[in-house]
């Protein structure tokens, strides 16, 4: 009788990550865009090296070319390569994305535990500078920061990366609001639940008490707003690049490809079809995982 | 002689909009090493914020203990800073807290939670925190407990976090454990265990245990001594004995007429005693005794002024001022 019982659990304990990788290979979406996002990565990482056409030779006997076999991706109204420029400009666009996500999730995570954890003036201040940024209307904003700081920065980190680490800052700075405000909401409702009580009355200090218990309980929500930020961010930098703000126009980081190909849509579908795509898979694919990640870290699930 | 943790004149009173609601005020107490006190009280009479003052775990602010001294082998711990609260938190003084189900952190295995205090105050390592909290599951009669170390707090029932959460709060060997209505979230089979456990530990690690209860059967059953609170007082205090025999103040005789009796004839329609009207507002506490309002014996006299506890017999003291304890 008891052997027909199936063992719920093996004797063996799992690590929890190895728990967690479990639980991620279940969701089927996420380990797929996984898929779709490495092998993203791994093209503009390892494309250029693969295909060595260049992005910058000019063709005028083959403007605007659909897809060939010479031109994969086709040509643009000079004839460059879109395949070349698209491999290029994705490791731009990609990096610009994460490394945005990462500082809006890091000032994001900072104010809201700092303005979850305190009560009264700090927490107050902390949600009017929150409410400032939230209010400020971003587009004229975005534009004047670059007219003010495009050349200092060049002047120190290079043309390129003087505007990468711009873009980065500017997209940064306005994508933490929404992870700063789920932050402190999350703190809140956690910092009274009796195991935060439980864990000051074994003597835990502040400092631990948010590091190993409010915040891995808070960072579900962050995980998700984390890669919608980075989703954001690409677009942000096609925005300004559509806007002609972005990188330098020789740079074809994917917003700028779009920005590019907007005059010739009818004629050449394929020169805005090929970037936008790759945007929304990207996108997509990242807010599969991060949707898959929220579910794996947490233990409660049973997948 | 002194005594392992004493409570003299402690007021604490917390801050709302409609002015300074006086949870505790002026509360005297004692354990002694070794012993079960209980507090009891129904909800409201501040109970749980004087367990909460003696480790100052109240919010502050609102909170605020206004006079009194929390002396803990003669040491009164009310000046102490956070920083030496910490030390004392978990060392020596455990906690367990009502509500099972909330009071563990779901992301962590229940092994790393017990070891997180032990690695604290201790010092050990990761692995020997592991296996101590192994030994302390063991001790708190979790079966198989060297695999469930590794288990999620989701993973266990009510019953089995309870005795999870004593397990935490035991992994120090404090010499008090202050438990807040351990068994109040659970069912009653799964609480005489609770209690069961909780003397047989008390027995074997030769602590003592300030149990915070409403319910007069776990008084019965578990405290040597009683004390019995309204409306952020002490109203009467003795052992479980004078108490049960000998009630004194007209609340605490209310309070023993509402145990739910099985051999009551339930045929002859006897209804369950209960005490008429509710708890005074702390925001201004009526004046003289605050059981007056509500007490069948009160006259004039009650509502002048508050009546201090007397002694009536050895170690048996009331707020009252009836000369005799009514029938």
């Amino acid at each position: 009788m008891a052997s027909s019982i199936p063992a719920s659990r093996t004797d063996r304990p799992v690590s929890p990550w190895g728990e967690a990788w479990r639980r991620f290979r279940r969701h089927r979406m996420a380990v797929s865009s996984l898929g779709v996002l490495a092998a993203l990565v791994a093209a503009v990482v390892l494309g250029p090296l693969a295909w060595h056409m260049p992005i910058d030779a000019l063709d005028f006997s083959a403007t605007m070319q659909g897809p060939s076999a010479a031109h994969p991706f086709g040509t643009d109204d000079l004839g460059q390569d879109l395949l070349a420029r698209m491999l290029y400009g994705g490791r731009i666009s990609l990096a610009v994305g994460i490394a945005a996500m990462g500082m809006a999730v890091l000032v994001g995570v900072t104010v809201g535990a700092l303005a979850g954890i305190s009560r009264g003036p700090l927490d107050a201040a902390l949600m009017w500078l929150t409410d400032l940024f939230l209010s400020l209307p971003q587009l004229p904003l975005l534009l004047l920061l670059i007219y003010l700081f495009r050349e200092p920065l060049k002047a120190v980190f290079g043309p390129e990366g003087g505007v990468f680490v711009m873009i980065v800052l500017v997209i940064g700075c306005f994508g933490w609001m929404q992870v700063a405000r789920l932050v402190r909401a999350q703190f809140f409702s956690l910092r009274e639940k009796e195991f935060v009580e439980a864990a000051r009355a074994l003597g835990a200090t502040t400092t631990r008490v948010v590091w190993r218990h409010i915040l891995p309980n808070a960072l579900g929500p962050v995980i998700v707003a984390g890669t919608i930020n980075v989703a954001a961010a690409i677009i942000a930098e096609s925005t300004l690049s559509f806007l002609g703000l972005g990188f330098p126009p020789d740079i074809p980081t994917w917003g700028r490809l779009l920005f590019d190909s907007k005059d010739h849509l009818d004629i050449a579908a394929h020169w805005a079809l090929f970037p936008g795509g790759a945007i929304f898979l990207t996108v997509m694919a990242i807010n599969f995982v991060g949707d898959g990640l929220r579910d794996a870290l947490d233990p409660r699930r049973v997948l | 002689m002194t005594h392992l943790l004493e409570i003299r004149g402690l007021k604490t009173h917390f801050k709302t909009d409609d002015g300074w609601v006086h949870a505790v005020d002026g509360v005297d107490l004692h354990v002694d090493a070794g012993e079960t006190l209980c507090v009891v009280g129904e909800s409201g009479s501040g109970k749980s914020v004087t367990a909460m003052s003696v480790l100052k775990l109240l919010p502050m602010p609102p909170g605020r203990i206004v006079a009194g001294q929390v002396l803990w082998e003669g040491r009164d711990l009310v000046p102490l800073s956070q920083a030496e609260m910490r030390k004392l938190r978990g060392r020596e003084i455990g906690m367990v807290f009502q509500e099972p189900m909330t009071a563990l952190n779901p992301v962590y295995t229940v092994g790393e939670q017990i070891g997180e205090s032990l690695r604290l105050h201790e010092g050990l390592s990761r692995a020997a925190a592991l296996d101590r909290a192994a030994e302390l599951l063991a001790l708190v009669h979790i079966s198989q407990a060297t695999r469930r170390v590794h288990d999620y707090p989701h993973q266990f029932s009510g019953g089995m976090r309870q005795r999870v959460m004593l397990a935490l709060a035991l992994a120090c060997k404090p010499r008090l454990l202050i438990a807040d209505e351990p068994t109040t979230a659970l069912d009653v089979t799964i609480q005489a265990q609770i209690l069961d456990l909780l003397g047989e530990l008390k027995e074997r690690l030769g602590m003592a245990v300030l149990l915070i209860t409403h319910a007069m059967g776990v008084v019965a059953e578990v405290a040597q001594r009683v004390v019995v609170m309204y409306a952020g007082q002490v109203i009467e205090e003795g052992s479980v004995e004078q108490l049960f025999e000998r009630p004194w103040h007209p609340y605490t005789q209310g309070l023993i007429r509402s145990i739910p009796r099985i051999d009551a004839d339930a045929s002859r329609g006897t209804r369950l005693a209960s005490i008429h009207g509710t708890v005074p507002s702390l925001l201004a506490p009526p004046p003289g005794c605050r059981f007056a309002p509500r007490c069948a014996y009160a006259r004039d006299a009650c509502t002048r002024a508050t009546p201090a506890l007397r002694d009536v017999a050895a170690g048996h003291r009331v707020a009252c001022i009836l000369e005799e304890a009514p029938p």
